[in-house]
């Protein structure tokens, strides 16, 4: 929800920065990867890959499973093929995620830039 | 007055005003309340053409003129957007992609398209929220999170409201099928926690055990065979059900073939009971584009009309696949954010040709683009038609004016056909 009333703020509000770039986890997940909440993850796909900041999921348990809202961080993952439906696979994708304390999160410019190479 | 931002629209709203600026919304969600009181932020004031790499204010009239020659040039120019404007702006839009010759192709297609798809195949037995809100005594929330995404869906139409014929939350069960535990299974009797991408499977498990068959396997797609039995059981036991899916559908591998399962799942419980199935659709008007494009075409969505007639092929002539492919020249985008939204190597591509943006506010596609129009927003400075989640099509209404200057999305789409036309197709 604080995605879709940041929005309204503009895509370019801090509010709106902060509710998009997160990457929701299990907690136990989190143990496992030694993260703590507020922590900077890489998450990896097979077509790409952006750093998002962790944060402990709400919507629990989900070991396994990782969340991240639709916008402009999260479409750095997504590949182009929409196997004749016109629809790409923005779900269910497979991730590796992996701490990234010492990176920082792309600002919206600069995820735009690293989606285009 | 009627919310225009999900398609749930919510006509309760109460709101004030100083003939400015919208000062309160009552009645409405967290989501709303921001909308109608945030109209001042991030907006585009003036129209911008880019000039020497920087865009640069001018007037209406110069970049109506710069649109109009964009679009005459190109030989397959885009039409995308159109799912948070006016059903008269869509209707001029698929004017304006006859009249260059382009693909007009609205959000559908990287949300419910394949819902689309699966209804064109299966069919779809519906009917309104407001038959749901009297009569449906099971609720099921498969692969979305209304709590988050249509905030007063719960309180409006399912599990909370005060129908005719279901008076009380205890005269209804509620079934969240879900890959998290979200805010909407909290309040579930009954939350089934499925395997991504396991939607295909437990559905078509739901219609075996439907049919009083015996499921071979222990579990379907995580969720232990027994649970599967015993929510076909609520199904085909319940007087009336209601089945709203999302996103985590339509998103996932299988997409057209798990929303046809889906829609088959209902039309088989319809030999046994009543039951309906209704898509959460997101954008306050993304059903009324799928209405006018395909009153005006033939087709919902993604609608080539290069060749002087439609033709609808997705994977061919959807937004994503054209622009993927490299074959898109020029953009027109209403109401959208395809820069932020589009993968990276359709982006790649957008970044290389002109755009034009109708928009109110900032966005990383009007930051791209070549030519921006600041428009009206609708159902807050401008008035239109739009389409519920349902297909009822409901008013919304202008109630404070719009900064100096800014116009309506029809307004700005009737100038550039009449420009358009002037000047003449030029191929």
């Amino acid at each position: 929800m604080s995605q879709a009333r940041s929005r309204e703020l503009g895509k370019f509000s801090e509010e709106y920065f902060r509710s998009v770039t997160v990457c929701e986890l299990d907690p136990d997940d989190m143990t496992e990867l030694g993260t703590m909440d507020g922590e900077n993850v890489r998450v990896a796909t097979k077509f790409g890959q952006v750093i998002l900041r962790a944060t402990v999921s709400k919507q629990g348990p989900h070991k396994g499973v990782a969340f991240v809202p639709y916008g402009a961080w999260a479409s750095a993952l997504f590949g182009t093929s929409t196997h004749t439906s016109g629809m790409p696979t923005l779900k269910g994708l497979e991730a590796i995620i992996e701490r990234a304390p010492g990176s920082k999160v792309p600002t919206l410019q600069e995820v735009t830039r690293l989606k285009v190479g | 007055m009627v919310c225009t931002f999900c398609a749930s629209g919510c006509d309760d709203l109460q709101i004030t005003h100083d003939g400015r600026r919208v000062e309160s919304a009552r009645n409405g969600c967290a989501i709303s309340v921001s909308r109608f009181t945030s109209t001042g932020q991030s907006r585009i004031s003036k129209p911008l053409v880019r000039t020497k790499g920087v865009l640069r204010p001018v007037t209406f009239g110069k970049a109506i003129d710069r649109t109009a020659r964009i679009l005459s040039n190109a030989r397959y120019p885009l039409l995308y957007g159109w799912s948070q404007t006016s059903c008269e702006a869509i209707s001029k839009g698929v004017e304006l992609a006859e009249l260059v010759g382009g693909l007009i192709d609205n959000t559908t297609t990287s949300c419910h398209g394949p819902t689309i798809l699966g209804v064109q195949d299966v069919g779809e037995a519906t009917c309104t929220l407001g038959e749901v809100r009297h009569s449906a005594d099971l609720v099921i929330y498969w692969g979305c999170n209304p709590i988050h995404s249509h905030p007063h869906h719960t309180t409006r139409f399912t599990i909370f409201s005060k129908g005719r014929f279901r008076r009380t939350r205890k005269e209804r069960k509620l079934v969240v099928v879900d890959v998290r535990r979200t805010d909407t299974a909290k309040l579930a009797d009954r939350f089934i926690q499925i395997q991504p991408n396991g939607d295909y499977e437990l559905l078509t498990a739901l219609r075996v055990a439907a049919k009083g068959e015996e499921i071979e396997q222990d579990s379907i797609a995580g969720v232990p065979t027994e649970t599967v039995e015993e929510l076909a059981e609520m199904m085909t036991d319940c007087e009336f059900g209601a089945l709203f899916f999302g996103l985590g559908i339509t998103m996932t591998a299988g997409k057209h073939r798990n929303t046809e399962a889906a829609l088959a799942l209902v039309r088989d419980l319809n030999y046994l009971t009543k039951f309906v199935i209704i898509p959460m659709r997101g954008w306050f008007n993304v059903t009324g584009a799928n209405e006018v494009t395909t009153w005006q075409t033939g087709y919902p969505y993604a609608v080539d009309l290069t060749q002087g007639y439609p033709r609808f092929n997705p994977g061919d002539t959807s937004a994503i696949d054209a622009v993927t492919r490299g074959e898109v020249d020029a953009a027109l985008v209403v109401a959208s954010d395809p820069v932020s939204h589009f993968p990276g190597a359709a982006v790649k591509h957008l970044l290389g040709i002109p755009i034009v943006s109708l928009e109110p506010k900032m966005t990383p596609t009007t930051e791209a683009s070549e030519v921006v129009i600041p428009s009206a927003i609708l159902g807050i400075e401008a008035s239109g038609t739009i389409y519920r989640i349902d297909g009822v099509p409901l008013e919304a209404r202008k109630v404070v004016n719009p900064p100096p200057g800014v116009r309506s999305d029809v307004e700005i789409l009737d100038a550039i056909i009449k420009r358009v036309k002037r000047q003449g197709r030029r191929r």
